[in-house]
């Protein structure tokens, strides 16, 4: 029997262009998540649990709803879930990896509960997944991504520990992942990517080298992302998704370029991407909709401006309050 | 930023009136329901009988009650128990392809899958055959392509790779993790001979594949380089004709202003008449960006050398400072800002230098 993930399926849905913003109707569809029928979807996704609960938690405290969340019982969860060697995995009785590691310590900062974990055994994992040329793996089993370099620099930002890692070498590595085109792959030589972008692009601002990047070569490029519908994609010829409008945004707003994109085309395909009656965002208008993009259609509305929703932080994607609450200003450029 | 960034970098080629049948994917037990002789659940099985299934925990309080699909929970229960005893035998290595089937994307599953293939020094070549099968499902998944990399790394075999990769990519040109695997196999292990050729029969099929084009990129800066004058002209030539083909090519463009943009655009001879030439029948937002970067090199050179004809330069600013119009108003209006920047930033560093040289105040306009 052929198993597709669940955020393959796609079916049409006749709707009218929605154009306001329904906060309410998002925030009760991730206060419900995990408990609606549709559990089977849930079980799937138990892999990346850690994920999806700071996707959850953090899109409620951007709409000012994080107090409907039951934070005993994420806390309780995240200590069951970190490991001897220190990392912490996605669930309970998953292998320990720096995404979730990553994950769990933005999940503890939102809720002023960083030390619900040995923090130094934290940082030791940490530590040692960084590899010689400066790269990090993304656990013992050794895959090399720049989205590990970026996890690993996030972690000890919010712990205060960046000094325990060589940042010379880390910075080597990202930079020689730099292409042609002025992007980052996760690789050297790989392919310029929205997602890796992103991830380069807030490394570089939590190392303090964002003046290592040619802005305005890079600022074009992530701004032909943006499609005539006002979408954003993820590279050149492919459709338009609303996780790349945070991703490509993010990234515009950390290099000082934001005011780049057509803002209100894009606001407009962002709303569209919700879901009236269920509530939640969907990668495009008509799609089902998830906790991920559901977040990510949310921050990327706020590095808009909606007043409605809290300031967002480009770097961290966490709420703007509780990084000032930890002292944590990433740099970004002008 | 997690697993399921597999499925969402890769957006769908949705078309507007296509519908799925969702039911199809959920009846997991029909398997069952109408072979029951097909598949037994662990639970039932005589081997298996010994190990005590362990139930899905969801941490001291679970937030939710979860009901699972009959299967699923029985596959997973016992692939717990197997985790908590540190089981190494076949039986645990023929449950986790099944916990594979169900979720491939779990990759403790896989992990634990790793320990038992070096545990009990399983056929590598029998793995390659399975992980094959396993990425022609899917395709769209970090865990799949770590894993095969892993047994080709084991094996130290990378001589079935460019094919199977092939394969892939005539199913999905575009598919991240395919590059990649592709570009380590490469380099690893010194297969570039054919790649600029493959890398040009995927640009005949889609001349707008991006991840074709940064292939392109990667084999020429790993073997001849671009330091080699007949290299560049020979790719600003295949650039030209590819445009030809399809003029609203963001990739091209992209690839021939990166190949330029250190030694500077105007440093090829006869490149500017022939993109002005292109113009007339081949216009697009690229080509006119392009003609500006080629405008900002000639006046950034003419600054360095003394006897430049100053009408020349202020020509050139003029023509620069149009192309930016043209795109803020009327080409590519949705990057009003990014063309109005562009001009400004111009005028700052090139109005200056002509005002001074007529005695006039140096304050940018």
């Amino acid at each position: 029997v052929k198993l597709l993930i669940f955020s393959l399926r796609t079916f049409t849905k006749k709707s009218t262009k929605i154009d306001s913003l329904l906060l309410d109707k998002h925030g009760d569809y991730i206060a419900a998540y995990g408990s609606k029928k549709d559990d089977y979807e849930y079980t799937l996704s138990e892999y990346l649990r850690m994920s999806g609960i700071y996707w959850g938690l953090t899109v409620m405290d951007l709409m000012s709803q994080l107090p409907r969340m039951n934070r005993q019982e994420i806390i309780d969860f995240i200590k069951a879930c970190q490991h001897d060697c220190g990392g912490i995995s996605a669930s309970i009785g998953h292998d320990p990896h720096l995404l979730y590691t990553l994950s769990a310590v933005q999940i503890l900062c939102l809720y002023d509960s960083v030390d619900a974990l040995d923090v130094d055994r934290v940082v030791e994992y940490v530590k040692g997944l960084q590899q010689e040329d400066g790269s990090f793996a993304g656990d013992k089993w050794g895959e090399i991504d720049t989205r590990f370099s970026f996890c690993a620099v996030a972690t000890l930002a919010l712990l205060g520990k960046m000094d325990t890692i060589n940042v010379d070498k880390a910075v080597e590595f990202v930079l020689s992942c730099m292409n042609f085109d002025g992007g980052f792959g996760c690789r050297p030589g790989s392919e310029s990517h929205a997602g890796q972008i992103y991830c380069c692009t807030g490394f570089l601002s939590l190392t303090g080298q964002l003046h290592q990047l040619n802005a305005d070569l890079l600022g074009w490029w992530l701004c032909e992302r943006q499609l005539p519908s006002g979408g954003l994609n993820g590279r050149p010829e492919k459709l338009p998704d609303v996780c790349y409008s945070w991703w490509v945004l993010a990234s515009l707003k950390i290099i000082g370029r934001i005011h780049w994109i057509d803002k209100a085309k894009l606001r407009m395909f962002i709303l569209a991407c919700q879901d009236e009656e269920t509530g939640g965002f969907a990668d495009r208008p008509g799609d089902m909709v998830d906790p991920f993009h559901t977040l990510f259609g949310v921050a990327g509305l706020s590095l808009l401006g909606d007043e409605q929703i809290k300031a967002v932080n480009p770097v961290l994607c966490m709420p703007e309050d509780v990084l000032q609450r930890i002292g944590l200003q990433p740099d970004l450029l002008s | 930023m997690s697993g399921v960034e597999a499925t969402s970098t890769e957006p769908l080629q949705v078309k507007e009136d296509q519908e799925f049948d969702v039911e199809a994917e959920d009846h997991l037990g029909d398997d069952y329901v109408v072979d029951p002789t097909r598949y037994m659940f662990y639970r039932d099985r005589k081997e298996w009988a010994d190990l005590e299934p362990v139930r899905q925990d969801d941490g001291p309080n679970p937030v939710v009650k979860i009901a699972y699909s009959e299967k699923f929970s029985d596959v997973y229960d016992y692939f717990r128990a197997l985790l908590k005893n540190d089981e190494k035998s076949e039986r645990a290595f023929a449950l986790t392809a099944d916990a594979i089937e169900l979720n491939a994307a779990n990759y403790t599953v896989w992990h634990y899958r790793r320990v038992l293939l070096q545990a009990l020094s399983k056929d590598l070549r029998e793995e390659m055959r399975y992980i094959t099968a396993i990425i022609e499902e899917q395709p769209k998944n970090y865990q799949v392509w770590h894993h095969r990399r892993m047994v080709v790394e084991w094996l130290n075999d990378p001589s079935e790779e460019l094919e199977f990769i092939a394969d892939i990519l005539s199913q999905d040109a575009k598919n991240y993790h395919a590059w990649q695997h592709r570009q380590w196999v490469i380099q690893e292990y010194k297969l570039w001979d054919d790649e600029l050729e493959f890398v040009e029969n995927l640009l005949e099929e889609d001349v707008r594949n991006n991840s074709a084009w940064n292939q392109r990129h990667f084999v020429i800066s790993h073997t001849t380089g671009f330091s080699d004058a007949a290299i560049v002209e020979r790719e600003i030539q295949y650039c030209l004709n590819q445009i030809k083909k399809a003029p609203h090519n963001e990739s091209a463009w992209n690839y021939l202003k990166g190949m330029l943009q250190d030694r500077g655009m105007s440093s090829q001879p006869g490149l500017l008449e022939r993109v002005l030439e292109l113009k007339e029948t081949h216009c697009s937002p690229y080509l006119l960006a392009f003609l500006f970067d080629c405008y900002e090199d000639a006046l950034e050179n003419s600054v360095q050398r003394e006897n430049a004809e100053e009408d020349e330069r202020k020509e050139t600013l003029k023509k620069a400072l149009e192309i930016c119009e043209l795109l803020a108003q009327e080409k590519d209006t949705i990057r009003k800002e990014y063309w109005q920047f562009l001009g400004r930033s111009l005028k700052n560093r090139f109005v200056t230098d002509f005002s001074q040289s007529k005695g006039f105040s140096s304050r940018a306009v």
